[in-house]
């Protein structure tokens, strides 16, 4: 028998698959499709302080093995997450869940954090996870992501806020992503995670126009992998700790391929919206695949 | 929504953009007209969303418009190809609104899911369609065979009414005719001219068929939504059908 478990900052995950933020709502979309308590955990939909729409549409554009999305942090806003989207997801899901958290200033981050930590669905977060790599918006976002004084800042404003681990998101639109991930480490971030999307476009050739309405998007899907790949594999041997893999995982073998460049754990992302049962099947399949490679726990 | 796997049992050409296709297997997933099902195709990324055109008790229809790569290569899926598919997406029309006197408006490829409807809703409607021009017909002869009572408008007029199903509408409504609801798809420049037309002048409340690029069709990306007077509308999951009260139009 192979042992599947991992640990995420001093909590055992019963496997190291992880839905990815914005791939997976609140939960309750795949929650009514199968029993999402087979995860280890799940990333919940980007939250920030105030209800944002997001960008005009279109904000989605297909791309060889993978997609472009500007979706640009759509969500009801923290106070409404706590009373209404929470609440529904204890029925549903009973592990401590992820919270990704947005903003557009270190303090809105902070005020995020803090009144997660402070509301009654507050023992329902395992950890926190602080996107500062978002593509899609404008002031925020991935610029606190693309500069290590700016990422210590998110992380110094959030850090005092709450004893449970954060984990900083991290953008693959950088020069040296281990100097964004080390920035982070001194300030007291608990995990990074990455890569969120790498900026891109497309032109739709008859309308001579950028498909996305806000032109640029996030690529993801399996077209990332090898790049996730090296970056995680660079950035698991610059920091001591834990480092959360992530970008165009599919399959068993691709967890195994992120755990053997160092990740701790595996998120999911795209793969997600294509196939609505991908992280059930991957959890399924995760145990034939280690004895087939001779690894018999994930363990670090 | 049900995920299943289904096998193609027809697909052909209907006018020189549009074709129709047949799959066999589950249709218990789909509970009303206007949803849609969504294809994985070998080689692209995305599935693709199409709106439901008929059911039987073990195949589904679609009727497509080669738009680009995707549509393209369905063209060339044989008898006896088998596809992954999501099914019975979506918030279809719903028929109790009908009332004693539906109306159905159609454009070009936003008619196929206006056939189901006109299928099972009661007392038959009258139903416009709008074309480009005659060669791009199609479901005429079959909203006729279930006795709906049809019209057509071509832009280029050279069948039916000339011009667009606004001004078939305009005719009838000269005519001294009266609609109790109606149920509309199509392209958005048509839904905004009916909006005004059918809706804001006269007074006809109705349901509209939306289309919009997206990345999962189950409501999980965020990818399709919409500003309405009750908030943000996922198209894929709380559409594509909304009700014209609830359009900030």
């Amino acid at each position: 028998m192979v042992d599947t478990r991992v640990d995420l900052c001093g909590i055992t995950l019963d496997n190291p698959v992880i839905p990815a933020s914005g791939t997976f709502g609140y939960g309750y979309e795949f929650g009514v499709l199968y029993d999402i308590n087979c995860l280890g955990t799940f990333s919940f939909k980007g939250t920030t302080l105030n209800p944002r729409f997001g960008n005009e549409t279109p904000r989605i554009a297909e791309c060889p093995s993978g997609m472009l999305n500007a979706v640009g942090l759509q969500n009801p806003g923290v106070d409404t997450v706590i009373r209404e989207e929470l609440p529904r997801l204890a029925g549903l899901f009973h592990k401590p869940v992820m919270a990704n958290v947005s903003g557009f200033s270190p303090e809105e981050y902070a005020e995020v954090v803090k009144r997660f930590d402070r509301s009654p669905v507050s023992n329902m977060i395992g950890w926190y996870e602080i996107n500062i790599s978002c593509p899609n918006v404008h002031g925020g976002g991935m610029s606190f992501g693309t500069d290590p004084g700016s990422a210590a800042e998110v992380v110094r404003a959030v850090r005092w806020m709450t004893d449970k681990p954060i984990i900083i998101k991290l953008s693959p639109n950088v020069t040296d992503i281990t100097e964004i991930a080390k920035a982070c480490e001194t300030e007291g971030a608990d995990a990074v995670s990455l890569i969120n999307t790498l900026m891109g476009m497309r032109i739709d050739l008859k309308t001579k126009r950028p498909v996305l309405a806000n032109v640029t998007g996030g690529l993801s899907g399996p077209a990332v992998f090898p790049v996730a790949l090296r970056m995680v594999y660079q950035t698991a041997k610059a920091v001591n700790i834990p480092v959360i893999g992530m970008g165009g995982v599919s399959s068993a073998e691709d967890v195994l391929e992120m755990m053997m460049a160092g990740a701790a754990a595996v998120e999911v992302g795209a793969a997600n919206l294509v196939d609505p049962f991908i992280c059930r099947d991957i959890v399924r399949d995760l145990p034939a695949a280690m004895e087939k490679y001779g690894i018999s726990k994930l363990m670090k | 929504m049900k995920q299943d796997i289904y096998t193609v049992i027809e697909n052909r050409r209907l006018t020189p953009t549009t074709w129709l296709m047949k799959l066999e297997g589950e249709v218990r997933g789909i509970t009303a007209p206007g949803q849609f099902i969504n294809i994985k195709l070998d080689g692209h990324f995305l599935r693709r969303p199409i709106s439901i055109c008929d059911l039987s008790r073990d195949s589904i229809t679609i009727i497509y418009k080669v738009l680009g790569h995707g549509t393209d290569e369905m063209t060339r899926l044989p008898y006896g190809h088998q596809l992954d598919v999501l099914t019975g997406l979506g918030n279809g029309y719903s028929r109790s609104d009908a009332g004693d006197r539906p109306l159905l408006i159609g454009g070009g490829v936003g008619i196929p899911p206006l056939y189901l409807t006109a299928r099972l809703i009661d007392p038959k409607p009258t139903v416009i369609l709008g074309f480009n021009n005659r060669e791009e017909m199609f479901l005429v002869d079959e909203f006729k065979a279930i006795g709906a009572r049809v019209i057509v408008a071509t832009a280029d007029g050279s069948e039916g009414v000339n011009g667009f199903v606004t001004d078939a509408f305009d005719e009838l409504i000269a005519q001294g005719e009266t609609f109790s609801h109606f149920f509309t798809c199509g392209p958005e420049p048509m839904l905004r001219a009916v909006y005004d037309k059918v809706y804001k002048e006269a007074g006809i409340s109705g349901q509209m068929s939306f289309e919009e690029r997206m990345g999962c069709g189950f409501g999980a990306c965020m990818g399709c939504s919409m500003k309405t007077k009750d908030g943000y509308k996922r198209i894929c999951k709380d559409g594509p059908v909304l009700r014209t009260e609830e359009l900030l139009w």
